[in-house]
């Protein structure tokens, strides 16, 4: 009995040391089998995920659409960025809305997306985001998941610390991340300092459309201006922008801007602006910007250049701009759901720096300066410190609040996830990202309202995490649960483009809203054709303006006749379905731009120029019916010197 | 005023309902359609039971050459002003005929409700089988008849991939309870005469 016993234990512990070993060696892969993870991010077939997730495109220009927790992409939304599949950006009707000061520009750089806000909560109605190259803010219309407005920047380069919306969307931000001449000029780039400055430019947002124009812009000293929030609760009227090389050195950044052993928080008083503005204050200064708005009712946008902005100097308005100093070139400028604590993460600093608005109010009331920047008051390091978080990780960049109590903090070089507790700054818990993290996301994280049910981290690096597709790989996005004390992590999935930032908000928020089709008698594009009996050809000297309607299962007209070489071929095609879910697309052999993709109710317009004699098939592209490979017809094209005729029909 | 008569008055009005109210609804149920397609029959009209149903519904038919939904068909004139002929010859009654002429506007009502009900079936016939000859589908019978697609007079009944639904709605309520209250009107009146 005794022996029998003694083997089983000795037989029980090689199991235990096995299974040890088993789940030692395989710990990371395996690490979701033991637990439920895989249960939580299962949404069935044909069931609803709870939470959308708009993650920036980075070098792609747009803005996906992800849902929340299956990590599901839903929808690129073209913003800055030429997309053939929706024809943004190639065809008429939204080709203005890339159009800038330098022309039109089909690219950018698309980094933080934020949602409106009501009340300091997130309301559903708007996302805004920035373009980082050639400096604008977009507005997408979430009811339609399109972008219907983009403004350009004037007197800004490298739009970084944008598209942050204050508590009740009264402004959105756009700061420069580069400091240039402002009005640009010809001069040597050694005498940037002293010389070049940093435009912060308020965005008025009009509350029943969301439409932005600038109210005035801010001409700080010449910083880079990273990050910013605004302030909310008792800090509402108050926004914060981190800024690093406060050296102003124009070369080998990596050493010259990182010598001074703080920077600086710049906490600007936006309400005390607004109330000089308003009184007449600040200087007209003349410039060139694009304001491109896009219609739901033309189904086209307009480009509008405005020559003038307001600035304003910021010692002209004293008790508006204060610099918080902050160790050293901090990245993220964010503020917890209270408004009370500012967290400036010093990313070659060991520590986490976390300011109190109520301390820095006292140090402002009680003007304890210690000295200032170009005449902007300094407070004192330690007056305005709430706390710090010791020595929590290497290359703090993000931090991101659940609602209660507790932050978490991305870095960069330790690759990870920080918890931290706001008041006492200790280490709650933390978790390995795969990896290089940048920001991370709460859905409501810019909010008084945060859903602190799961975080998103964005990763730069996946190196081993997916199956390789050549040089380059995925980035992606990982979903842990923070509902619990401890952090899990739930799901890697791969994202478009570099993923910079992100904003997420209950589906319910959104899905009520959204529209299913545009209702055709409300269609007031100038060359819709709303039934076949309004379809026509029309020539005026070489252009060409075919009025096309199409629906399941063909094009009115389908047969066209005297087109010729040399002619500038328009086609508005209108789609005359009125049935959710059913756009049709149109092709033409040999058209330069792309296919158009039209939404039921909608007019798009696309340009042919043909250059071959011939009989020119075009097409749906678009799977829409039984027949859809029926849709289709053909457009004749004679030699530039023929006297045919137009002619065009259907059926004959 | 007689207890009958206040019933026959009530008889009367009630089928202005119709007015009120849609008389039936067909129902269109498909995978693709997680909204069933629906159209409501009023007295005087057709209408969307979603917005643009009965153009998706004609946009749908087409495959199989049914004829588009007509904007107007006769009956919709006939028939509202049979119905306020009739409730003006119930009123007058109401007011000054007995029990046999009840029985006489019940019995008309019947007739009249009658025959309405086989003009819809024959519109619905001819809707569903007076199909295009250049159909661009062509469904057959087991038998090799050519398929119609007839929806139920009253019922649900599967064609091709949907499933078709046709009940009565609030207005035929009102119409149905006016009838049978001339008919409750006629046997309380009786009862009444023959007593006294
Ligand atoms: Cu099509």
């Amino acid at each position: 009995m005794k022996k029998i016993l003694n083997s089983s234990i000795g037989f029980l512990i090689i199991a235990l040391t096995f299974a040890s070993c088993n789940n030692g060696d395989s710990s990371k892969s395996n690490s979701a089998l033991s637990s439920n993870a895989a249960e939580k991010v299962y949404v069935a077939p044909g069931q609803h995920d709870e939470f959308y997730a708009f993650i920036s495109g980075g070098f792609s220009g747009q803005l996906s659409v992800y849902g929340l927790p299956s990590g599901r992409l839903f929808k690129v939304i073209p913003v800055f960025s030429q997309d053939a599949e929706k024809a943004y950006g190639y065809n008429e009707e939204t080709s203005p809305m890339l159009n800038t000061s330098h022309g039109f520009i089909p690219w950018d750089d698309s980094h933080h997306p934020d949602i409106s806000q009501t009340n300091g909560e997130l309301d559903g109605r708007y996302i805004y985001i920035n373009a980082n190259n050639t400096p604008r803010i977009a507005k997408i219309d979430l009811t339609t998941f399109e972008t219907t407005e983009i403004i350009e920047i004037p007197n800004s380069a490298g739009n970084h610390s944008s598209s942050f919306v204050t508590e009740n969307t009264e402004y959105v931000v756009a700061g420069t991340r580069f400091s240039v001449p402002i009005p640009q000029k010809d001069m040597s780039i050694k005498d940037y300092k002293g010389n070049f400055k940093g435009a912060l430019s308020f965005l008025k947002v009009n509350p029943d459309n969301g439409e932005m124009s600038i109210k005035f812009q801010i001409l700080m000293p010449g910083f880079n201006y990273d990050l910013s929030h605004p302030g909310r609760g008792k800090s509402h009227g108050w926004f914060f922008f981190t800024t690093y090389n406060t050296e102003e050195a124009n070369s080998l950044l990596e050493v010259n801007a990182s010598q001074n052993d703080k920077d600086f928080i710049a906490a600007i008083n936006w309400k005390k602006i607004e109330e000089y503005v308003n009184n007449g204050g600040g200087t007209k200064m003349p410039t060139n910007y694009a304001h491109n708005v896009y219609s739901d009712e033309t189904h086209s946008a307009t480009s509008t250049m405005i020559k003038e902005v307001l600035t304003i100097n910021p010692i002209d308005v004293p008790g508006a701009v204060f610099l918080l100093p902050t160790p050293k070139s901090p990245h993220g400028c964010d503020v917890d759901p209270t408004g009370e604590y500012i967290v400036g993460n010093g990313k070659l600093s060991a520590n986490l720096t976390v300011h109190s608005f109520t301390k820095m109010q006292d140090a402002i009331a009680n003007k304890k300066f210690d000295g200032d920047a170009y005449g902007i008051p300094i407070l004192k390091f330690e007056d305005v410190l709430a706390g710090s978080v010791e020595q929590p990780g290497l290359g703090p960049l993000h931090t991101e609040f659940d609602g209660k109590g507790n932050a978490y903090t991305t870095f960069f070089i330790s690759s990870e996830v920080v918890k931290w507790k706001l008041g006492t700054w200790e280490v709650i818990d933390r978790k390995p990202t795969y990896y290089s993290v940048g920001h991370l996301m709460i859905p409501g994280g810019n909010s008084a309202k945060p859903f602190g049910k799961y975080v998103v981290a964005m990763n730069k690096i996946t190196k081993d995490r997916y199956l390789p597709t050549g040089p380059e790989v995925t980035q992606s996005a990982q979903l842990y649960d923070i509902s619990g004390d401890k952090m899990e992590l739930l799901l890697d999935f791969p994202t478009i483009g570099e993923p910079h930032y992100a904003a997420g908000c209950p589906a319910s928020l959104i899905e009520g809203n959204s529209k299913k089709l545009y209702k055709l008698a409300e269609n007031k594009h100038p060359y819709a054709a709303k039934s076949d009996a309004d379809t026509k050809v029309v020539r005026n000297g070489k252009e060409v303006h075919i009025q096309m309607t199409m629906i399941r299962s063909h094009f009115s007209p389908d047969n066209i006749e005297g087109i010729k070489v040399g002619d500038k071929v328009y086609f508005h095609v209108t789609n005359l379905e009125q049935d959710y879910d059913v756009p049709h697309g149109i092709a033409m052999i040999g058209a330069n731009t792309s296919e158009l993709l039209i939404m039921p109710g909608q007019t798009e317009t696309f340009i042919w120029e043909p250059k071959q004699v011939g009989v020119w098939p075009f097409y749906c592209t678009d799977f829409c019916s039984a027949l859809h490979q029926e849709m289709q017809g053909y457009i004749r094209v004679s030699p530039a010197s023929s006297n045919l005729e137009l002619s065009w029909s259907l059926g004959e | 005023m007689k207890k009958s008569n206040i019933i026959m008055l009530i008889a009367a009005l009630l089928p202005l309902g119709l007015f009120l109210f849609p008389l039936w609804k067909i129902t269109l149920e498909a995978p693709q359609y997680p909204t069933p397609l629906g159209m409501y029959i009023h007295i005087n009209d057709f209408s969307d039971a979603n917005p643009f149903d009965i153009k998706n519904i004609n946009l749908m038919n087409h495959y199989v050459g049914m004829k588009y939904i007509p904007d107007a068909i006769p009956e919709f004139k006939i028939f509202p002003i049979g119905i306020i002929l009739t409730t003006i010859l119930g009123l007058i009654i109401a007011f000054k005929g007995n029990y046999k002429w009840f029985l006489f506007w019940f019995v008309l009502m019947i007739v009249l409700c009658s025959a309405g009900l086989y003009d819809f079936y024959l519109w619905e016939h001819d809707y569903g089988h007076e199909l295009d000859p250049k159909a661009i589908m062509k469904f057959t019978n087991p038998d090799g008849s050519v398929m119609g697609f007839q929806p139920p007079l009253f019922g649900s009944k599967d064609i091709l991939n949907f499933k078709a639904h046709s009940y009565p709605r609030l207005g035929a309520l009102f119409l149905g309870l006016g009838i049978a209250s001339a008919f409750i009107a006629f046997l309380i009146g009786k009862k009444k005469t023959i007593k006294s």
